[in-house]
């Protein structure tokens, strides 16, 4: 019986739907779908024109959905999950994020102001831009 | 930008300084994600290109904890003004890569477990939270984004004891040298 789980990946959380059994977390191809944008065939696991090969499909394509924690492993996609709480949290890989950043090309973000009003920075593009992390703490 | 629980953390300085600049609120450390902050505060210089073009300074811009991390503003003043009306100071690209902090295994599923814990502690799991943040500050232990930042959220005094227990542990990669607990700071954390 599918429950509600939350998924957050790329800084988004979404409430899907998802089957717990033995402590896997099994999500159907709809939702690793349209949460994930990734679907399962023949050649692997695909994204547009991307496709990653599936080595142990048994280990991933279970009865109930796909296992999110093979698929994690399958896409090289650090995984933080609490089957108890019904949530899990994808990060970058490691390999990506690290090429991002090597390229110099500055990652593009919307972030709100104290009003709640969102800036992106690619807005600034044409100036200097000097961003400065900092905090309360 | 504020890698802050809300936008009433760092309120009274945005207000107070009056600014004309964006400043904004990072409640998820998306900033952190995407440029690999594991500090604050933390400048990065991106050209009128959208290229990074020096990235992670560990620089202040008052001298109000000069006496904790032996860092002036000036100086650093000084060279972004440079930049600003000259063009000064922009490093190659080559330096610019060598100075990114290298991202990690490790360091990726800290985030993971950070965005997990925080979300966790969003909907009121506390102790669910709290082992997520553990566990995130066990994979990234120079990450004061992750251990420092989670202090305050889990109510505990981020200029405390648990702080100065952190900074003895030795300070994030391109940050903070030679921090030492004052009298006033220890005093403050146990009223």
């Amino acid at each position: 019986m599918p429950q509600s789980f939350t998924l957050i990946d790329d800084g988004r959380a979404d409430e899907v739907q998802a089957t717990i059994a033995d402590g896997r977390v099994l999500l159907s191809d709809e939702v690793v779908r349209t949460t994930l944008g990734w679907e399962l065939k023949p050649e692997g696991l695909c994204r547009g024109d991307v496709c990653v090969p599936v080595r142990n499909r048994g280990a991933l394509a279970q009865d109930a959905g796909l296992d999110l924690e093979e698929l994690a492993r399958v896409l090289d996609r650090p995984l933080a999950i609490d089957v108890g709480e019904r949530a899990a949290a994808l990060a970058e890989p490691a390999l990506d994020r690290s090429a991002a950043l090597h390229s110099l090309l500055a990652p593009d973000f919307s972030l709100p102001d104290l009003e709640g009003r969102m800036h992106t920075l690619s807005e600034h593009r044409g100036k200097k831009v000097l961003l400065i992390a900092y905090a309360s703490w | 930008m504020a890698l802050d629980r809300c936008a009433d953390d760092p309120r009274p300085f945005i207000e107070g300084a009056k600014a004309t600049h964006p400043s904004l609120i990072d409640t998820e450390h998306r900033l952190a994600e995407l440029y690999h902050v594991t500090n604050v505060p933390t400048m990065i210089w991106i050209d009128e290109r959208g290229r990074i073009c020096r990235p992670h300074d560990s620089q202040f811009g008052t001298d109000t904890f000069s006496e904790f991390h032996h860092k002036h503003s000036e100086p650093y003043l000084e060279m972004l003004r440079a930049w600003v009306r000259r063009g000064e100071g922009a490093l190659d690209d080559d330096e610019s890569r060598r100075l990114q902090p290298p991202v990690t295994e490790e360091s990726q599923l800290a985030r993971a477990e950070r965005a997990l814990a925080w979300h966790l502690h969003g909907r009121g799991a506390t102790e669910a939270a709290a082992r997520h943040f553990a566990r995130a500050g066990e994979l990234a232990p120079r990450d004061w984004t992750i251990r420092r930042g989670s202090m305050p959220i889990q109510g505990e005094n981020p200029f405390g004891p648990g702080f100065f227990e952190l900074a003895g542990e030795g300070a994030p990669e391109y940050a903070l040298e030679g921090i030492t607990p004052t009298r006033d700071a220890e005093t403050d954390a146990t009223s």
